[in-house]
């Protein structure tokens, strides 16, 4: 007792730093990551899917859920369906500066859909598809939203393999065992 | 001081999260003290690599510009899978 009594208050600063240190590692939520894709245009189907396969591969366990437009980032056709508007993103770099009226022309948007995949495959990122294919393999769960497939009118045979159904309770029930939790 | 690696990762010309997704898998194959050392010329690398490399539990030893490309030296942990 005595011996404790002796130690200074920066010793045991420093012992109190370490215990927390040494629980914090045993924390099951730090390994723990539960994101929401909720978008479904081309540039806004990557974010999610980075930040899952990243954390994947730094040992965590995620689960992807994709509601409302992002369900199109698991569908079959994803290839087809993701595309990207240039109309009311006054940051998206186009080749000459252009008003909204303009940018809501037809052909604009395949047009935009194009420069950014041939920007993206020239710049070496990674598509979707292998962004998916990563996903799997490393164990990422990608969960569809039951309730906008129905709304949607999307059958689960529309859906990439490996894709589970579930609804908002599943979700949280991930997202309440995880540090990690995203809205994209 | 150079150190030796046991594998060679070249991760050059991918874009994030490639580089990590690759060395992930790549040091799942490696004995814990075993070095890997990863080739990239993805910037974000390095600050990705250091931070991949603690959350992993294995221990991030140094980089360094290496013929145009960052040059990253990691050893595996103990308790890392």
């Amino acid at each position: 007792m005595l011996q404790e009594a002796a130690l200074g208050a920066d010793q045991i600063r420093e012992i109190v730093r370490e215990e927390i240190q040494r629980a914090m590692k045993k924390d099951p939520a730090s390994k723990k990551a539960a994101i929401i894709a909720s978008k479904g245009t081309l540039d806004w189907a990557y974010p999610p899917l980075i930040l899952a396969t990243a954390a994947a591969a730094a040992g965590m366990e995620v689960a992807v859920f994709f509601t409302f437009y992002g369900l199109t980032i698991i569908h079959k056709d994803f290839e087809k369906k993701l595309k990207v508007s240039p109309t009311g993103n006054p940051a998206m770099p186009m080749p000459v500066p252009m008003p909204d009226i303009l940018t809501g022309m037809p052909g604009m948007v395949t047009m935009a859909t194009s420069m950014m995949k041939s920007k993206f495959s020239k710049k070496k990122v990674a598509g979707i598809g292998e962004l998916l294919d990563v996903a799997r393999e490393s164990g990422v769960r990608l969960i569809a939203c039951q309730m906008t497939m129905d709304v949607f009118e999307y059958d689960q045979k529309d859906f990439i393999d490996g894709v589970e159904f579930a609804g908002a309770a599943a979700f949280l029930s991930e997202a309440r065992k995880g540090h990690i939790t995203l809205f994209i | 001081m150079a150190i030796k690696e046991d594998r060679l990762l070249d991760a050059r010309g991918l874009l994030c999260p490639m580089p990590i997704v690759k060395a992930g898998k790549e040091m799942k194959t490696l004995q814990a003290g075993q070095v890997l050392k990863i080739l990239a010329t993805d910037r974000g690398a390095i600050a990705d690599m250091p931070a991949w490399a603690e959350d992993t539990e294995n221990h991030f030893l140094e980089w360094h510009e290496e013929d145009g490309a960052l040059a990253f030296y990691i050893r595996k942990g103990e308790d890392a899978s």
